[in-house]
This record gives C-alpha cells, structure tokens and sequence, in this order.
C-alpha cells in the first residue's frame, strides 16, 4: 500500500492548518473520511433517502435494501455470520451503555461483581461504575503492569463466583496496549463459564483485523468515525440467545413486533434494538468505509501503522526529556503513542504543535483511572492511520523540539 | 508563537502567590472538565478587602500564568469589584493573543476569584 496515493482520497489532508500543510494525527480521536465514503453518502441522499422497513414504495424498498446490505458487510467484516447480531447503535459508548441497562440492570444483584480493568476509557467504566452504584454491585478494578500490559495474575484473581460480568479493552485509546482478548476470554470463561465477557473495540477495529466469531466473548463494541465512516453509528455485536433474553433498551417505532392497548411485543433481532429511525445514511457510509479499508487489506494497514509507531517511538525516544507512555515494542501496540514533554503540560505541547499544522489530542483522554494511576495528569497523544507517512512522524518530531525551543528546556 | 510570550512563560516557571494560606478565609476550588487541570485560590480578607491571596494546583503554563497574573492584580481589591472582573479583563493582563481552544484555560483562575461573593 502506498500512504501518499491513500492520502489523496482524503480532501480535508490537502487544507492547510497556521500556513502550514496539516499533518493529522488525531485519528484515535475520529478518523478522516476519504471522498469514497463522502460520496456514497451524499448519492444515498440524492438518489434513495427513504424511511426503512415500512415503505412499499421504491424508494423505501432501496433504502432498506442499503441499510441492511450495510449491515452484512460489517458482519462480514468481522467475521460474524449471523447478521441479526449486529445492531447498529450511535457508538462505542451507546452500544456499553446498551448492555449496562439492558442486560446490566436485569442480572446485577446486591453482592455480584463486574471487573474492569484501570486502562478502560471512561465509556467502558462509567457504565458499570453506574451500575455497581444503583444495583448494588461491586466494581473491581484490574491494575496494569508498568510495561502497560494487563496484569493477568490481578486478573484471574479479581474473577470470583460472585462475578457476574468482565469488560476490557481490545486496544488502549492511551498506551496503546493490545489485549489478546481470545485468550483473556478463555481465562475468564474457563474459570467461570456463566461471566459475560465484553470487549471495547473502539480502537481495534479500525486498525486490524478482528475475528468477533472467533474470541469467545459475549458482547463486542465498536463505532464507525473511527474507521473511516461518518460519526453517529456504531456497532453492538452480542450473541444472539444472549440478545434475544434482554429487553429492549429504548422504546418506540420499528422495534415494535404488535402493540395493544396495555401490552406490547417486540420485533425480532436486530431491530428489537433499533427503535426509531436508524441512522441511515450512517449505516451505509459505514457499509463504504468497509469498502475501502476492504480493498487496501486490513493485514497491510496493520503492517504499516507498526512501522510508522515503530519509527515514531525510535525518533521521540531520542529527543532529551520525553517520556513514551505504553509498550516499547511497537508490534504489541496499536498506532498510538502518548508522550510528555519534560514538565510541559500537554495541552501547551499540544498547542505549540497546532501551530506547526500537526493535530495531536492532549489531556486525560477519557481515561481519568488511568492517569492517576500513571501519575500524571495530562499526556499528548499522536495516533496514526493508513494516512499517514513517514514524513508526517519527522513533522511530529519537529514540532517536539520547536515545543523544548518555545518553553526553553534542553 | 505569541501565546508563549517571555512574561506568560517566566510567570509559569515562577507563579506569583503561590502557595497556601493556612487560616484562609476563604478556599475556592475550581476544576477545567476538558482537562481535569486545576486551581485552589485562598483568601485572607479584611474590611471587605482582599487583604491576601495564594493559590496552588497544577495546569498548562496558560492557566498557570493567568492565575499567577490575576493574584498579583486582586491584592488589595474590594472584593465587590471582583465579580466585575471580565474574560477581557483576563486577557488584557495577561497581554498577547490566546488560542480559542484555550480560553477555558485562561479563565480557569478567573471562574475561581468570581465565585467570591
């Protein structure tokens, strides 16, 4: 694959940011859109928008067509045969939320235990701190190891008979970490085959190659703006007798099976999730960004954000006073890489770096927990994707040094 | 770049009043949910005055700076002329220009002193 012929499928890479020609790296934040996917959706718009699922006339009947074609193509994508256990959701986030009220508010007990673990982003902590709180669970908290692996021993031994559900990340928005998640759901599931496990993919999807048929967990999450699509869809896998025993989360129109005066039945799956008019347009943007990232070949986007963190990580390890946060060896991490500047705070490195035409993200990234646990209080972060070129790193690493000139630390 | 002028730099290596005021009158604490950064102003105050000002907590030089510059001008201040302060007021002490992104920084010490009365 060639990053500098894919960077041109994406117009908003040709702006320029303070003069200079931007150098995006911010796409564990929300990734860009190249034009395929733009136009796919501006043709559903101009060509087939209809409502779904209940028209007889043409236009309903593509539009459905699209919207469920979308969903095939993602369930393809990771290696889900049953279609009907893709429901489409707004996000990461929604689809967490939907299993915390759903499932969540009908098993959790007094006394029973969810485990997490420190690294989670917020979506995939705040739920299930919530639940603990109003259900009277137990929240227990998986501590990491200063390479930014999971501790796996703390992790066997956090899952007791009273734990009822287990969720972790795929890839950390922050260190980068990747959970081998077949085998973590192995663990948990041999030692209590009943625990439900469920996987925040936010950040794996978009960059490798996920088999979901083939983890072995219970529910698996990612959102679409991080993997080329358009924001507000996202994608809850769960399997299906698991869907099936879970009320609906939201009620109103096209989730409904038949509605009386004093009771009411639900559709089938997926749509017993779905209620209201989906995001259309979202699904089948999505359904193009799956396209794309089909025809460049998940394995080689892979192959390429590994040498680009490789180099990236090589180069800012060599500047004096910068401190890489996550594991050395770019091959167990996703392209993500978060850094301080001796004691700049992020957000002035972040700033600094802006004015060099290089987007980063800086703060706490939504993973409070896991800040403190690392002692500080704000990291910069550069994430990369099939984008982004060697060229685009020594930009990074330039800006850095402008960043130790301006605050005038050697 | 203008935002890291010489002065917003030299009052984020050493803030003015900083530190704690232990039989404070007054403590006001205020966060910045974006980024979790965060300042604690003390007051000392005497005949509606602000007789004396201290503030600790960790945050970007922008923030730093602001809440450094703000302490030195209070001093002395009726507290009623406090909540008069404005956003431009801030801006005008701490001179230059400021990214939009990072107002919030900048008023960060302000929202504390205001919530005085």
């Amino acid at each position: 694959m060639d990053p500098q012929k894919i960077k041109q499928d994406f117009p908003i890479l040709n702006r320029k940011v303070n003069g200079k020609q931007i150098v995006y790296l911010d796409s564990a934040a929300t990734s860009q859109k190249p034009k395929q996917v733009i136009e796919v959706i501006s043709n559903y718009y101009k060509n087939n928008n209809a409502n779904v699922h209940r028209g007889i006339h043409t236009l309903s009947v593509e539009a459905t067509e699209m919207y469920e074609g979308a969903r095939r193509k993602v369930a393809d994508f990771v290696g889900v045969k049953d279609a009907a256990e893709i429901i489409f959701v707004r996000n990461a986030t929604e689809a967490l939320n939907l299993i915390a009220y759903s499932w969540g508010r009908l098993n959790i007990s007094k006394g029973d235990e969810i485990v997490v673990t420190v690294a989670e982003h917020h979506s995939n902590f705040v739920p299930w701190q919530q639940l603990a709180i109003e259900n009277g669970g137990i929240l227990k908290i998986v501590p990491i190891l200063d390479d930014g692996s999971l501790d796996e021993e703390a992790f066997l031994k956090a899952i007791t008979k009273k734990t009822k559900l287990v969720s972790f990340f795929h890839v950390s928005n922050v260190l980068g970490t990747i959970n081998d998640v077949g085998r973590l759901s192995q663990i948990v599931h041999r030692k209590a085959p009943n625990v439900i496990v469920v996987v925040d993919g936010a950040q794996a999807v978009p960059h490798m190659k996920v088999d979901i048929g083939k983890i072995g967990c219970d529910f698996y999450v990612f959102t679409g703006h991080k993997m080329l699509g358009p924001t507000g869809i996202g994608v809850l896998w769960g399997k299906r007798e698991l869907l099936e025993g879970m009320p609906p989360f939201m009620f109103g129109g096209e989730m409904i099976s038949k509605v009386e005066f004093n009771k009411s039945s639900w559709n089938e799956l997926p749509w017993k999730f779905e209620a209201g008019t989906p995001d259309i347009a979202g699904a089948v943007g999505l359904g193009a960004a799956v396209d794309y990232l089909n025809k460049i070949g998940m394995e080689n986007i892979r192959k390429h954000e590994i040498e680009l963190c490789d180099y990236a990580i090589k180069k800012l390890s060599k500047i004096d006073r910068v401190t890489i946060y996550g594991p050395e060896d770019a091959k167990k991490r996703g392209g993500v890489v978060a850094f301080n500047v001796g004691n700049i705070h992020a957000h002035d490195v972040a700033s600094i770096l802006d004015e060099e035409g290089v987007a980063v993200r800086s703060g706490h990234h939504c993973a409070q927990p896991l800040m403190d646990y690392l002692g500080v209080k704000s990291a910069a972060r550069a994430s990369f994707y099939l984008y982004n070129t060697k060229e685009d790193m020594n930009r990074l690493v330039k800006g850095v040094l402008k960043v130790k000139e301006v605050f005038k630390i050697k | 770049m203008d935002m890291y002028r010489e002065e917003i730099l030299e009052h984020w290596q050493n803030p003015q009043n900083f530190g704690v005021i232990k039989n404070a009158d007054l403590v006001i604490e205020q966060v910045n949910p974006l980024c979790g950064d965060e300042v604690i102003f003390y007051f000392k105050i005497k005949e509606k005055k602000v007789n004396d000002v201290k503030f600790t907590g960790s945050g970007c030089a922008i923030s730093i700076a602001s809440a450094s510059i703000l302490s030195e001008n209070i001093r002395n201040k009726k507290i009623s002329t406090l909540s008069k302060v404005t956003g431009e007021d801030v801006l005008k002490l701490i001179g230059g220009s400021v990214a939009p992104a990072r107002l919030k920084c900048a008023f960060l010490a302000l929202e504390a002193v205001r919530k005085i009365l």
